[in-house]
């Protein structure tokens, strides 16, 4: 019997239970049987956890890989990508191929980070040969840009370090440990303002790699006017784009909440830049996406119950090159605008008509790949089979801009299943 | 000549109620410090809950809505008395088929930037229509022709702006970029120097407008540069030769009702009415520099914007776009002219505000910048009133239903998802006439 779809979350969010209740879903409680979790990142490691774990059954689907972390954790994230990076070098793809700087030429996407305090050593030989730079300090387990800071002198990190150890009160476990990223200092600015991409990502499934890319993503202007002054380092309204922090400062407009649709900053671009860049610009964005999510794809556990999206952060230089900053496992629901409520209250729709097909209850067994009309504003952003027979040199071909069809037209029909003209 | 005299009256009345002087001097130190938050003046946040805009464009409506002919009394003209709309004033105004025939390039066979560049068609095709019609070029206007130019040169799709106004500066006569900065840099010493009362009704307008604007807060600090330099821009006088409006005059302290002492107030002699900065602000996704954005706004704004709050009998004046908007509308939609008229809602009080502020803010973006390239291109504003007519064609089946004024506006609240090229193109060349 085809019955409704009975559901549980631990996050109370009208876009979430909006749109459950829309599809005529049963709310039942957690000890009792689900068909649909929408859970948060620490109810996710109990469900999996070696000693509370308990098996799904087919009809179950959760919102989150047992392991998401390897791509949601700062310091995971980049150990995964270096790991990537020399895998495909050491097979000799030409994905990993170096400019005359020793520098990756298109796997340098993430800046320059280190692990501490483990890598303390490699980082003191980093900072040594670029003295004027500025440095930004994560802590890699906490989100909405709590516990960051930015330094510029060795000598804020000794005493970091000596803190945090004469500290009695701080535990030294993993939780504690923190990345340190060199500071993208060149961002583009927009009226003179600092900003970020949020991006959204759907992956369905990572063996083989299928993911989506979420049209509606928004910038997130800093109030306050970019100046890269060190005199302002401790001034976080002027670094951090997080909406969590910039909540808080008096310029604070609860209209638009410093957000700027994608498509603002693409007709910004083009009319400014030219097309020809901003094409360019928008395909190595969703190469870097694409990317990260290779370098995790051996490791995470492709548990057939479960689907993810994730939310990207992304920092554009003044020479309109992309840098992933980092991605998030529970990109935020909360609905600061009237927009960003319609925006958020679409995104879990269309998430949940690729993860849940036609809202009835799921057979995880299914072959995950929707149909076109089911995907909303979501669009194919590379999927792993259909790339099959495209090796990785046709791959950088494109990528490199280098003529794919005849004529060298940038023609969309080709590549009408995948997003990018590079795949 | 009455309204230009209430505007200045309730600005002096401001003044004297307030009193703030119409200009002074900054101290020294007070040029030191704007100076130095020139870029970003938007931080600032001075009291100015007590200032209010000098008038609104419903104020505005109702000026025009009492405008009569004095010559025109009991006129004998059988079908203007027919005319059942706000606007009492006979002008002639185009119809239909003269509207067809002056925008004949955005017929429904020629290919269109804004419709067919968003479709399926191969890029070659669309490429070779266009470069089709850049050769017809025969738009009799002289911005066209380098415009026109332009589109042979480079192929559609190549071209490195999403739509012709960013070419507004080549069909400028030439003065090099240097100068422009020279000229820009002037004028903003000029705002360091002195105060202006002005300056706080641009400050409130911006935050009013811009400010809380979803598309355009990212540029606030742009606009004040742009709008404060404007107002001592004593250039933009010179529109007045071909405007048939005067500028508001003030006289130096002591001094007043002595010609020799009036001087025009502000320096431009524009006041600016509520929702003024939204003239600027869609230019801002297309000029990055200062100098830039503010030579193309004011070229802007002598050739086309002062038509939209000025008086007079001119073919783009406000006062002829609205009649043309009410004659489509009666003429072609007479049902649902009728209709609205009966429940009270004159269509003229809801599309006003769009035709005054040229659709900025209520469109999106890219369709306002095709929009205002259109009126670059045909030097046209009556192309305000064809959209604004056809909007409401659009939306006629839903304002058939409505049975009061704020449904009505409720049914025309949101335009942000409209497509202005196919809007134009079905209601000037697809409907049954």
């Amino acid at each position: 019997m085809a019955g409704k779809v009975k559901w549980v979350t631990d996050i109370e969010k009208s876009v979430l239970i909006n749109n459950f209740e829309k599809r005529g879903w049963i709310q039942v409680a957690e000890n009792e049987d689900w068909n649909f979790y929408w859970m948060s990142v620490q109810t996710i490691r109990n469900v999996f956890s070696v000693e509370t774990g308990y098996r799904l059954s087919d009809d179950q689907i959760v919102n989150h890989f047992p392991n998401h972390y390897e791509l949601t954790r700062k310091d995971l994230m980049v150990k995964n990508i270096k790991r990537y990076r020399k895998e495909l070098e050491k097979e000799g793809s030409p994905l990993a191929e170096k400019d005359e700087n020793g520098k990756y030429l298109y796997l340098d996407f993430v800046p320059v980070t280190y692990m501490l305090p483990a890598d303390y050593n490699l980082f003191v030989e980093e900072f040594r040969k670029s003295p004027s730079s500025t440095w930004i300090m994560k802590p890699c387990g906490k989100a909405q840009g709590k516990g960051i800071f930015l330094i510029n002198k060795l000598s804020q990190i000794k005493k970091w370090s000596r803190d945090s150890k004469t500290s009695s009160f701080v535990s030294q476990s993993t939780k504690e440990a923190y990345v340190i990223s060199l500071y993208i200092s060149n961002p583009l600015l927009i009226g003179g303002r600092k900003f970020d991409l949020r991006l959204y990502v759907l992956v369905s499934t990572y063996r083989p790699l299928r993911c989506y890319m979420y049209k509606l993503g928004f910038c997130r202007f800093c109030t306050v006017k970019y100046t890269p002054s060190t005199s302002e380092l401790d001034n976080m309204f002027v670094h951090l784009t997080n909406v969590a922090i910039q909540k808080h400062g008096d310029d604070y407009n609860h209209i638009h909440g410093g957000k700027w649709t994608v498509s603002n900053l693409r007709l910004y671009l083009e009319s400014t830049r030219g097309r020809e860049v901003t094409s360019k610009l928008f395909d190595e964005i969703h190469w870097i996406i694409v990317q990260s999510l290779k370098a995790v794809a051996p490791v995470i556990n492709n548990d057939k119950h479960c689907f993810e999206c994730y939310g990207y952060d992304i920092i554009i230089d003044d020479r309109l090159k992309p840098w992933l900053i980092e991605v998030n496992a529970s990109p935020s629901l909360t609905s600061s605008t009237a927009n960003d409520r319609i925006l958020k209250y679409n995104l879990i729709n269309d998430t949940l008509n690729i993860a849940v097909p036609n809202g009835e209850i799921p057979d995880c067994k299914w072959n995950k790949s929707p149909p076109k009309e089911a995907l909303g504003n979501y669009e194919i952003l590379y999927d792993e089979e259909l790339a099959q027979g495209d090796g990785p040199e046709r791959e950088l071909r494109s990528r490199t801009g280098q003529p794919l069809g005849p004529k060298g037209s940038r023609s969309r029909d080709s590549g009408r299943n995948v997003l990018t003209t590079w795949k | 000549g009455s309204w230009e005299k209430r505007i200045l009256k309730s600005l002096n009345s401001m003044c004297t109620e307030l009193s703030i002087p119409l200009a002074r001097k900054r101290p020294v130190a007070e040029q030191k410090e704007l100076l130095n938050k020139w870029n970003e003046m938007g931080t600032d946040e001075p009291d100015l809950s007590l200032f209010r805009p000098v008038y609104a464009p419903k104020d505005f409506l109702e000026v025009l809505i009492n405008l009569r002919n004095p010559n025109y009394e009991n006129g004998d003209s059988l079908s203007f008395r027919t005319h059942l709309g706000l606007i009492q004033v006979p002008l002639k105004v185009k119809d239909i088929p003269e509207l067809k025939e002056f925008f004949v390039e955005l017929g429904l066979n020629t290919g269109q930037l804004g419709i067919d560049d968003s479709t399926q068609v191969p890029p070659e095709l669309f490429e070779n229509e266009h470069v089709r019609i850049g050769q017809k070029g025969n738009v009799g206007s002289d911005i066209m022709l380098p415009r026109e130019l332009h589109a042979i040169d480079i192929p559609l799709l190549q071209r490195p702006c999403p739509t012709n106004l960013t070419c507004l500066g080549e069909c400028l006569p030439k003065v090099s970029d240097r100068l422009d900065v020279l000229y820009y840099e002037q004028l903003k010493t000029n705002v360091i120097q002195h105060d202006l009362l002005v300056d706080s009704l641009i400050y409130k307008d911006v935050k009013l407008t811009a400010s809380n604007d979803d598309y355009y807060f990212v540029f606030e600090d742009y606009l004040y540069q742009v709008l404060l330099c404007f107002s001592r821009d004593t250039s933009v006088l010179g529109h007045f030769a071909y405007n048939s409006a005067s500028p508001p005059k003030s006289y130096i302290r002591g001094k007043l009702g002595l010609e020799e002492y009036a001087v025009f107030y502000p320096p431009n002699g524009v006041i600016p009415f509520h929702g003024f900065s939204m003239y600027v602000a869609p230019l801002c996704f297309l000029y990055h520099e200062p100098s830039k954005l503010y030579r193309i706004f004011r070229e802007m704004y002598v050739r086309f914007f002062f038509r939209l709050h000025s008086i007079s009998s001119h073919p783009s004046g406000i006062v002829s776009l609205c009649l043309l908007f009410e004659t489509l509308l009666q003429t072609y939609l007479p049902q649902l002219f009728y209709h609205l008229r009966e429940i009270g809602a004159q269509p003229l009080r809801i599309s006003f505000k769009w035709m005054v502020r040229a659709f900025s803010g209520y469109l999106a973006t890219d369709q306002l910048l095709l929009l205002w390239d259109r009126i670059l291109g045909y030097n046209s504003l009556e192309i305000l009133a064809v959209l604004a007519a056809a909007v409401f064609a659009f939306r006629a089946v839903n304002l058939m239903e409505v049975t009061s004024l704020a449904a009505a506006e409720a049914v025309l609240a949101d335009l942000s998802t409209l497509k202005v090229m196919p809007l134009l193109q079905i209601f000037l060349f697809a409907t049954v006439t």
